[in-house]
């Protein structure tokens, strides 16, 4: 994939269609690929890569990309992505025309953390072998499934299909069933008010307020957020009590609610490893119960039902009514 | 040398404890761990490095600084400060144990910093060298020797437990009512285990690191180099690597209203955040790239100017490990020492 991608990017900068192209730049233990805007051929060979590390979803970084005067900017897009990006585009954050879109196919990406969690340590490379990772550390070669080493949010992925492309590479894939995607929160359901509070809790008052959940959040694109925003009266850099972390996280959720497209990128990036794609998933899974199945990112964005009103729309008792669900 | 059974840790620290509040890291799921205070039984983690760093209990993320209350036309003034109570860190590692002194560097000159101090004098630094460094590791780079960390009490780890050498009076009288517990070994074991970490040090892959284009007197020939567009043109621009970092000094000092009175409180600050350093007349670093540069110049440059060639930096890699795009400090040098190299 990695060879077609580098192929099609320097075809489509050779014959003018773009003038950029954002990918990931290869790194110093073969995990920690940066994204990275590429302007020649030369620099693409050099540094390109693609390989099961480039999780980062590079959407966001196309507001201020197809905001320059510059030409078009070529874009690989994963599933994932590219509902991030359609979602930006229903809200008028990209120039859609400054963007030639390649939708890529995704296996799911590997998670660096899980594999440290197998106790492996000392990293100098990694190397796919059929279903494995082969890496080596100074402290001699593992053998990992490549299966038990995938990010959560790709076990919960709800799609292999593009929302939007101008071409594709590989396969187009289809939906996939949201049981498997609601099933921590079930959980959480499941749990009585008491245990959902302290497991919360516990969870939130990990938070350092880095705010990279919200940085790299693609719903998350206020010119200025409330929260650092001085004159705002809540602006804060730092958590003055547990209450403060959870108030932060809680506000945020409710402000993406039905713009959140689950791209799992919060809890990619927690220093912290707080599941913070659980409250976006909650909220997902009651719009879902309570307005019919709706995909954010999954179209333009007119039939959100948290901003359109429909006759049908269920009554604010329901919520009531449904008791503790 | 005296030696600590790995089977008589936790028998060592419930006596230690006894005489002062301890920290040991834990496990909060596996690779990854948190300084929790110490009980008997608590079991102490076998990882080679805290989530966060150890400057939390010197530098901690918020602190009340001072109040005022309104009373009768009077304004009174509430000082928080109070003695603080002696404490221990136990299992520091050489690079934490030396952003100690880079921190003491800002906080313990003229003005000194009270607050600071104040837990500074009462906490112990109980040191352990590593026995598994990691591939994001590059303290040597900066002059650290993870086989020899400074600190009150050193502990050299091998397979069955520790040799211990205290190295200040402090570390000194922690161990007096400790004896029992240790027994007398020769240096051997000490040494080969020294050795061996030493030289997992060198076969790691950033083991070449060279700071030779970095220090004092390089504002210059670094500020406006090109590469610092692409450098941070990924940068997301949260405080992950400046929170998680072991000598980021940086604070912001606010007031909060309570209603029945006024709460002056510092907290971190971070130089990746579009108001650090917002005052009257504006902001300084109105792009990514000019916050971006602060970081690193500051660390690399600035600090060492400002305090005798010494580096703000002591490779510990926590940066390396969290930084949602993997942009970092190594990377930031690799490039520009690459540049340099052509000019």
């Amino acid at each position: 994939m990695q060879e077609m991608m580098k192929k099609r990017a320097k075809t489509l900068l050779a014959d003018g269609t773009v003038s950029r192209v954002i990918g990931w730049r290869r790194g110093e233990f073969s995990y920690d690929v940066t994204p990275a805007v590429f302007e020649t051929a030369e620099e693409i060979d050099r540094d390109f890569v693609f390989d099961a590390f480039c999780g980062a979803n590079v959407s966001k970084y196309l507001i201020r990309e197809s905001a320059k005067e510059d030409g078009r900017i070529l874009a690989f897009l994963k599933p994932c992505d590219a509902f991030s990006f359609n979602q930006l585009l229903a809200e008028h954050r990209v120039r859609r025309e400054n963007v030639y879109l390649i939708g890529i196919p995704c296996a799911g990406k590997a998670d660096i953390d899980r594999i440290k969690k197998a106790g492996i340590d000392g990293v100098t490379g990694i190397a796919e072998d059929g279903e494995d990772f082969v890496v080596s550390t100074v402290y001699g070669d593992e053998r990992v499934k490549q299966a038990d080493v995938l990010a959560e949010r790709c076990l919960a992925c709800k799609s292999k299909r593009h929302p939007v492309y101008d071409e594709l590479l590989g396969e187009e894939g289809e939906d996939l069933p949201d049981d498997v995607r609601f099933a921590g929160v079930a959980k959480l359901e499941a749990m009585t008010a008491e245990e959902r509070f302290d497991f919360w809790r516990s969870e939130l008052s990990k938070c350092i307020r880095c705010n990279a959940c919200r940085n790299v959040c693609p719903a998350c694109t206020c010119e200025n957020c409330v929260f650092d925003n001085p004159a705002s009266g809540i602006s804060q850099k730092a958590a003055a009590d547990p209450f403060e972390e959870n108030m932060y996280h809680i506000i945020r959720a409710f402000h993406v609610a039905g713009r959140c497209t689950d791209c799992g990128e919060c809890s990619r990036v927690c220093p912290e490893h707080i599941p913070l794609h659980l409250l976006n998933r909650k909220f997902i899974k009651d719009i879902d119960e309570l307005y019919g199945t709706y995909r954010a990112g999954e179209d333009d964005g007119t039939k959100n039902p948290l901003t359109s009103y429909t006759e049908g729309d269920a009554e604010a008792s329901v919520v009531r009514e449904r008791g503790r669900a | 040398m005296k030696f600590l059974k790995r089977t008589d840790l936790d028998r060592f620290l419930t006596a230690a404890a006894e005489h002062r509040t301890i920290y040991v890291p834990v496990d909060e799921e596996p690779n990854k761990s948190a300084y929790r205070r110490y009980k008997p039984g608590t079991p102490v983690s076998q990882g080679l490095k805290t989530t966060r760093s150890a400057k939390d209990f010197f530098f901690p993320q918020t602190e009340n600084l001072v109040g005022f209350r309104i009373e009768d036309k009077k304004i009174k003034i509430l000082d928080p400060r109070t003695e603080h109570e002696d404490f221990a860190v136990f299992g520091v590692r050489a690079c934490d144990a030396r952003s100690f002194g880079i921190l003491d560097k800002v906080f313990l000159s003229e003005p000194v910093d009270t607050y600071y101090q104040n837990r500074r004098r009462h906490g112990l630094i109980l040191t352990m060298t590593c026995r598994r460094p990691a591939e994001t590791c590059f303290c040597t780079a900066f002059g650290i020797d993870p086989a020899s960390p400074e600190g009150d009490v050193v502990f050299t780890e091998t397979a069955d437990g520790w040799y211990i050498e205290p190295k200040t009076e402090g570390g000194r009288d922690f161990l007096a009512p400790l004896e029992e517990f240790l027994e007398e070994r020769d240096d051997k074991g000490a040494d080969e285990a020294k050795a061996r970490t030493r030289a997992i040090m060198e076969k790691l892959p950033l083991a070449g690191l060279k700071t030779d284009s970095f220090g004092g007197g390089k504002t210059k020939e670094l500020f406006d180099r090109p590469e610092w567009a692409s450098l941070s043109e990924a940068c997301i621009g949260c405080g992950t690597c400046t929170f998680v970092c072991p000598t980021c000094q940086c604070y912001d000092i606010r007031d909060y209203d309570t209603g029945r009175e006024v709460r002056r409180f510092r907290c971190w600050d971070s130089c990746m955040y579009s108001d650090f350093t917002k005052m009257a007349g504006g902001n300084p670093r109105l792009t990514q790239k000019e916050r971006f540069r602060q970081r690193f110049m500051h660390k690399l440059v600035y600090f060492p100017e400002n305090n005798g060639g010494e580096f703000g930096c002591v490779g510990c890699g926590r940066c390396l490990a969290s930084c949602p795009i993997h942009m970092n400090i190594v990377k930031v040098m690799k490039t520009l020492s690459e540049g340099q190299d052509e000019q």
